[in-house]
């Protein structure tokens, strides 16, 4: 498969589906963490991602999960794993965050500055009550932390704002 | 140039990678689950830094060796970390001031590298510095509820701080080689790092009903090799297995 016969939009569409090991309500596209997919200069398939944390040990399965999918297609990919810009939860797409809030999982809220930890109430995502509190500043994986809800009583992960 | 940022990229890698070996060693053995976690997210954190500098160092040094080699395949001597990250876990308020002490160093290091003037480099700080101050904010969170809370916290907490404190002085050891970054604004300055890293200690263990500890001694050496007894021991573990069974992979 060279340059000429690949459908580029194709590839992104099918690579942007490929879930979040860890969430797997999410996509790659929801969380941001897929950054492009282009042609090199010699009509490969270049696939850019960004890691949510640097320790996040998913990035290794969605670099496989991606080479599956384009192979899938007959196509072969460079993975291309990119530190910078660095990722931050306000790439999270609006259907992302609904998705996020379904599954039970409060989404981040829109960061104020690139490093500021944000102060605005963190809403319950069962019953959408502001009233809650960090039970634990991490949860089950990096980018979450454990917290309960004052009214329903109700604990529940956060999406962590970075 | 390139020499000294070889230099200047495995310290960074050797401070992550051996202080996330150390809390990587508290995983399942926290009294709370809570915590656990938290070890076990602080060191993954460190890990994927080291991770990024391995490979960028690898690069630099472009004799083929890759994170795992870097990582795995040298000797106590050839490790240039701080003294402090390899010191022992102890109690839980050794562990905390250690991580404390790091924290508040990591901080302004990577703003600082964030905006200089390697763009691989800084776009690594970059990331990396939004995790150090959710880093910060967590350990200086422990160091203040252990330091103003029961007399025997607060006595165990004093005594972490009091442990790790001769170390801490070895985060901002110079050489020739960071003078030499420093110039062409790739390094921080150690100096000025010092001082905001000293003001954060003293706001933070003020707070804790914390003394500052006075003790002048200061144990450095780690940057050029140099390092104590327990450097060792934690290589023999961190290593064994990539070293027992080369090339090994699953």
């Amino acid at each position: 498969m060279t340059g000429l016969d690949i459908d580029i939009d194709r590839l992104q569409r099918l690579v942007g589906e490929v879930p979040d090991p860890e969430i797997p309500v999410l996509t790659i596209e929801d969380l941001g963490v897929l950054r492009s997919v282009a042609l090199d200069d010699d009509g490969g398939v270049v696939v850019t991602i960004t890691p949510t944390y640097s320790g996040c040990p998913a990035m290794h399965h969605i670099e496989q999960a991606i080479r599956g999918v384009l192979a899938a297609e007959g196509a072969e990919a460079e993975v291309r794993t990119v530190y910078s810009p660095a990722w931050t939860t306000d790439w999270m797409s609006a259907a992302g965050r609904a998705k996020l809030r379904d599954y039970g999982i409060a989404p981040p809220r829109p960061t104020e500055t690139a490093v500021t930890i944000s102060t605005r109430p963190v809403a319950c995502p069962r019953c959408g009550s502001n009233q809650t509190e960090t039970v634990s500043e991490f949860g089950s994986t990096a980018c979450k932390s454990l917290r309960r809800c004052l009214d329903c009583r109700e604990p529940f992960d956060h999406f962590k704002e970075l | 140039m390139s020499s000294a940022l070889l230099t200047y990229l495995l310290r960074l890698g050797d401070d992550n990678m051996i202080v996330a070996q150390r809390l990587g060693e508290l995983v399942s053995w926290m009294p709370e689950l809570e915590e656990d976690i938290a070890v076990a997210n602080l060191s993954l954190d460190h890990l994927g830094q080291a991770r990024a500098f391995y490979t960028y160092a690898g690069e630099v040094e472009g004799a083929g060796r890759d994170e795992d080699a870097l990582a795995m395949g040298r000797s106590e001597r050839e490790f240039n970390n701080a003294v402090l990250v390899e010191q022992p876990n102890g109690d839980f308020g050794q562990t905390t001031a250690r991580q404390f002490l790091v924290d508040a160093y990591q901080v302004p290091l990577y703003r600082t590298l964030a905006a200089g003037a390697d763009e691989r480099l800084a776009g690594i700080a970059a990331k990396a510095e939004k995790e150090a101050r959710y880093h910060l904010r967590y350990s200086s969170g422990w160091v203040v509820r252990l330091g103003d809370g029961t007399d025997e916290s607060h006595r165990r907490m004093q005594a972490g701080i009091d442990t790790m404190w001769v170390f801490a002085a070895d985060l901002f050891a110079s050489d020739a080689a960071e003078e030499e970054l420093l110039a062409a604004d790739v390094a921080a300055d150690p100096d000025v790092l010092r001082t905001e890293w000293a003001a954060t200690v003293a706001d933070v263990l003020g707070r804790a009903t914390l003394d500052v500890p006075t003790d002048p001694y200061e144990r450095t050496g780690g940057r050029i090799g140099l390092h104590t007894e327990h450097l060792g021991h934690v290589l023999t573990e961190m290593q064994w297995l990539h070293r027992s069974h080369a090339g090994a992979a699953w």
